[in-house]
């Protein structure tokens, strides 16, 4: 039981009496935190979420950005944590299937995934299974529905042993005068259920994902975990858009969390109107249920339209054509309530809007912590500290590459720039517009966020907009995703508001709207405690002429300089080499400086749609050394960091502070990309040079180092023994 | 205008694309779903990638099964060309149209990536842009890509792609999925039906990353016009 005591009583005044059980199940559900951002629903509003070009904000199942005077962009991100815990294939294929149907009921054509995901140490107890499950999980689902998985994020560290997080956001196409609202406007119409039949799976889904993980989660919690059927899913995707385009659908909401209850209540809620349903009209896969098991049922593969009810035959045809169930199962109202029977029998009634939106919010108690900012960094010996980073599982690209070949990131044909970069592009040419394309990315730094949370925050903020920026797209929004511990716990409160109050600036700061979101808490499990916090951070940008996008980003080519951007600084408080190699928390994590970072972004998207590089990457986890690593390590380069904009005390502050403001540049046109540098106000300096033999010499301070390609291939492939 | 059909099944999910492709090469391209399947008045017919029927049996068997197999049949026995790609290889080769049969990856896992191809044929409808023993750049995604035929000495003069390195060798390096001596892409008997696993229409603009795949369509529609 999620609900407070105090719950109950506002719910016994407010229903003049004691509510039923199917009352109950419904109210639990949806004022648990998952449903009813309980914790976090006046600490979300101080982000900036309006701009001219936003046509949702944040509240409908997705948000709708328009990107000309036709098209939109509908976007959104949300976790499925503890389904893939405890079922890691089907919670993070079904993860997918929701994130695609919340696209879908803005009236969209889903065009991109991208899947931030987070486990414990691969030499931990189960986690090669759960990241073995929750790849395939995704591959499955997401290959066959059709849209490209192009992009994620993955990382490790000993906080999500058992508490893995699976995000997924996803990113669609509507013309704007076909955007659809989930909202029930006249009474009078129709509920159409479509798509896949009730039955008992995903029960409490939403009450699950409210509470804590333990022991016993992986075998008591598996009837919460719903299954997938991307077949039937893609027969949704295609049948909506048919509805859409004839101008079936007045309403949409995908059946997510809480089911049925939740779609209607918050469609009345949202038009002002009442709601019938009669849950002896829902389709079900199995006999016997009862009427708050159907009002609940997280079952996948189901929509819910609002049309009017000369429609309906109509839309029974388009249904069958692709081989879906339709069925009218309730009806708009004028009286304000949600009316739900069986048959005859009036089994629930109780005021809609009281329903979906009268759930108080939850103000925990905060308890401030923090890190010693000076803190004594041990000289490490150099190959030592080189080969620990190098072969760590959160900056191997070979692990990655593991990852991303199982997802199909081709199919629509649009993927112009691949996975392995810092950012995915995706072209809109089936949609008229030849000359634009999308850059998506997410980002998010945990590890600095645990050190400081408000600051870490808006690194992550800058981290994805710097992503965008390296592929020449300017931003249009960003969407979040806070994946937190326990807020009854004050510390994780703590980082909560912190971190939110971080997003909040760095959205103002960088002028960028944040349109959309989810709030997943109680990541924590008895054993561990807390994940670390993590506030991932969707960025989509636009492309505005795509011609620099032919043969870029490319394979460095012997002879081309290397170019670093912006100043290195001694900022190695949450960096994956104080974190991971000296296991010290504290010092000094990487501060935004807006004006810089701003120039920064301004000088990528000039270097990169002026086609005057082969290469353009930011610098961020395991710093210079990790990127040098990727992008030089194949080909070989000889580099000297001791020329970098900067100060670095120490040839280990200089290899792998994490400060923000940097990139790195591969360039056959040195001069140019200086001078475009100088124009734009930000340091920059040759440091090296491609020689193309296949050895990788960094100079930084007083150490040198050689790395062969064989070495460090060897270093990359260690993570995936694990796995393989 | 030549006119060549887009098959939709349920599950089909490569078709967009595949019509902008075919689009760009010159022709008209419709989309015709399954149930409507009237192929007659076609130039060419293609069979996208996809999970057809979600692929919950082996990938390809069920919808190669479906009626409009026969009238797909039909239209190849006219000799007028058939073009499966991915899962539309699949069906072909599971409704017997081309020799042989597609099994699970050797590495049991889905594969997405970009590889090469060296065309071994350049006199069938499909290919004639291309010169024999050409090096082509086009990606796969498929987990069920694995060519198998108990006689590999029997099609040999069958194959019109097999994967190789950016050189045109012809080794396990350079084989993917295990496919037996590298085949990718046959032909019937009579050379106009190719089933082939990699993807043309996502290599059909140099914004892909490679426009190698487009010759494909124009070679097509060089020969519908014929």
């Amino acid at each position: 039981m999620t609900l407070t005591d105090e719950d109950l009583e506002l719910i016994r005044r407010e229903l003049g009496r004691e509510p039923n059980e199917t009352e109950l199940a419904m109210f639990e559900n949806l004022w648990s935190e998952h449903c009813a951002y309980r914790s976090t629903r006046h600490l979300l509003r101080q982000l900036p979420t309006e701009a001219d070009h936003v046509i949702v904000g944040p509240g409908d199942d997705a948000a709708v950005v328009a990107i000309d005077d036709e098209w939109a962009i509908v976007v959104g991100i949300e976790s499925h944590n503890h389904p893939s815990y405890v079922d890691p294939y089907n919670g993070a294929a079904t993860g997918v299937g929701g994130i695609v149907r919340d696209v879908l009921s803005m009236g969209a054509f889903p065009i991109a995934l991208l899947d931030p995901l987070r486990f414990g140490p691969l030499d931990a107890e189960r986690v090669p299974y759960l990241v073995d499950g929750v790849v395939r999980g995704i591959s499955d689902y997401g290959n066959r529905i059709g849209v490209p998985t192009v992009g994620g994020e993955l990382e490790f560290d000993p906080s999500y042993q058992r508490n893995p997080l699976v995000n997924v956001m996803c990113v669609g196409l509507v013309r704007k005068d076909e955007v659809v609202r989930g909202r029930a406007e006249e009474p009078g119409d129709v509920f159409v259920l479509i798509g896949a039949r009730t039955g008992r799976d995903g029960i409490g889904g939403a009450a699950f994902a409210s509470e804590e993980l333990d022991e016993e989660s992986e075998e008591e919690d598996r009837p919460a975990v719903q299954i997938g059927d991307p077949f039937t899913e893609r027969l949704l995707i295609l049948a909506l858009r048919e509805l859409v385009r004839r101008g079936l659908v007045k309403g949409c909401k995908d059946l997510g969390a809480a089911g049925l209850t939740c779609a209607v209540a918050e469609m009345a809620a949202e038009g002002g109107v009442g709601a019938e349903v009669d849950v002896s009209k829902v389709p079900l896969r199995e006999e016997g249920m009862e009427p708050w098991e159907i009002m609940l049922s997280e079952s996948q593969e189901r929509m819910l339209i609002v049309t009017s009810p000369e429609d309906v035959d109509e839309v029974t045809e388009v249904c069958e054509k692709y081989g879906l169930e339709a069925a009218v199962v309730g009806r708009v109202t004028d009286d304000g309530y949600l009316t739900v029977r069986d048959g005859d029998e009036i089994v629930a009634r109780v005021p809609v809007k009281f329903l979906a939106d009268g759930a108080p919010t939850l103000d925990w108690e905060e308890e401030p912590y923090s890190y010693p900012e000076d803190v004594d960094v041990p000289e490490p010996d150099p190959e030592d500290a080189v080969e620990a980073i190098l072969s760590s599982p959160n900056v191997s690209p070979l692990l990655r590459e593991w990852v991303y070949r199982q997802y199909d990131h081709e199919v629509q044909g649009r993927t112009l720039v691949k996975p392995g970069h810092d950012a995915a592009v995706l072209w809109l040419q089936h949609e008229g517009l030849e000359d634009k394309a999308l850059a998506l990315t997410t980002d998010s730094n945990p590890r600095h966020v645990l050190i400081d949370p408000r600051v870490g925050t808006e690194g992550c903020v800058a981290e994805a907009l710097r992503n965008i920026a390296t592929v020449g797209a300017r931003p249009l929004c960003l969407v979040d995703c806070l994946n937190f511990g326990s807020p009854e716990n004050p510390r994780v409160y703590y980082q909560l508001k912190r971190s939110i109050e971080g997003l909040a600036e760095a959205a103002r700061r960088f002028d960028v709207p944040v349109v959309g979101g989810n709030v997943s808490l109680y990541n924590e499990h008895e054993a561990d405690g807390p994940v670390n916090p993590t506030p991932v951070v969707g960025a989509v940008g636009l492309i505005e002429g795509v011609d620099h996008l032919e043969d870029f980003p490319r394979e460095p080519e012997e002879g081309e300089r290397v170019i670093v951007l912006g100043e290195t600084r001694p900022e190695l408080g949450g960096s994956l080499y104080l974190m991971e190699y000296h296991e010290i928390k504290g010092g000094k994590v990487p501060r935004v400086r807006y004006r810089e970072e701003r120039r920064l972004h301004r000088l990528l998207r000039r270097i990169a749609r002026g086609s005057c590089a082969s290469i353009v990457r930011d610098v961020s986890t395991g710093g210079l050394l990790a990127i040098l690593a990727e992008v030089l390590g194949k080909v070989g380069a000889e580099v000297d960091l001791s020329r970098a904009p900067g100060r670095a005390p120490r040839w280990d502050y200089l290899l792998f502070s994490e400060s923000h403001g940097r990139a790195i540049v591969v360039t056959d046109e040195p001069d140019r990309v200086l001078e475009l540098a100088s124009d734009a106000g930000v340091p920059a300096e040759v440091v090296g040079e491609v020689t193309g033999d296949g050895t990788l010499r960094i100079a930084a301070g007083s150490t040198e180092i050689e790395i062969s390609r064989e070495r460090l291939e060897g270093w990359w492939r260690r993570p995936l023994e694990h796995l393989e | 205008m030549v006119r060549v059909a887009v098959l939709q099944f349920p599950g089909t999910n490569c078709d967009l694309e595949m019509a902008w492709a075919v689009e760009r090469a010159g022709a008209d391209a419709e989309f015709v779903w399954h149930e409507d399947g009237e192929l007659a008045d076609y130039d060419a017919v293609i069979i996208p990638g996809g999970f057809t029927y979600g692929d919950y049996v082996r990938a390809g068997a069920i919808a190669a099964l479906s009626p409009v197999m026969d009238e797909v049949r039909e239209f190849a026995e006219e000799g007028r060309p058939v073009l499966g790609v991915c899962n539309g290889m699949q069906i072909l080769a599971e409704a017997g149209l081309i020799p042989g049969t597609l099994t699970v990856n050797d590495c049991n896992r889905f594969i997405c990536d970009w590889v090469h191809l060296r065309v071994e044929r350049a006199d069938t409808p499909f290919t004639t842009r291309y010169e024999e023993g050409e090096v082509l750049r086009i990606p796969i995604a498929h987990a069920e890509g694995r060519y198998y035929v108990d006689e590999p000495d029997e099609v040999e003069d069958r194959v019109v792609f097999r994967f190789c390195g950016p050189n045109g060798e012809v080794d396990d390096r350079y084989n993917p999925n295990g496919s037996v001596r590298g085949i990718t892409g046959v032909v019937n008997e009579e050379g106009n039906v190719l089933g082939m696993m990699p993807h043309p229409e996502r290599a059909a603009h140099r914004l892909q990353g490679s426009d190698d795949g487009l010759r494909l369509f124009q070679s097509m529609v060089d020969w519908c016009r014929r």
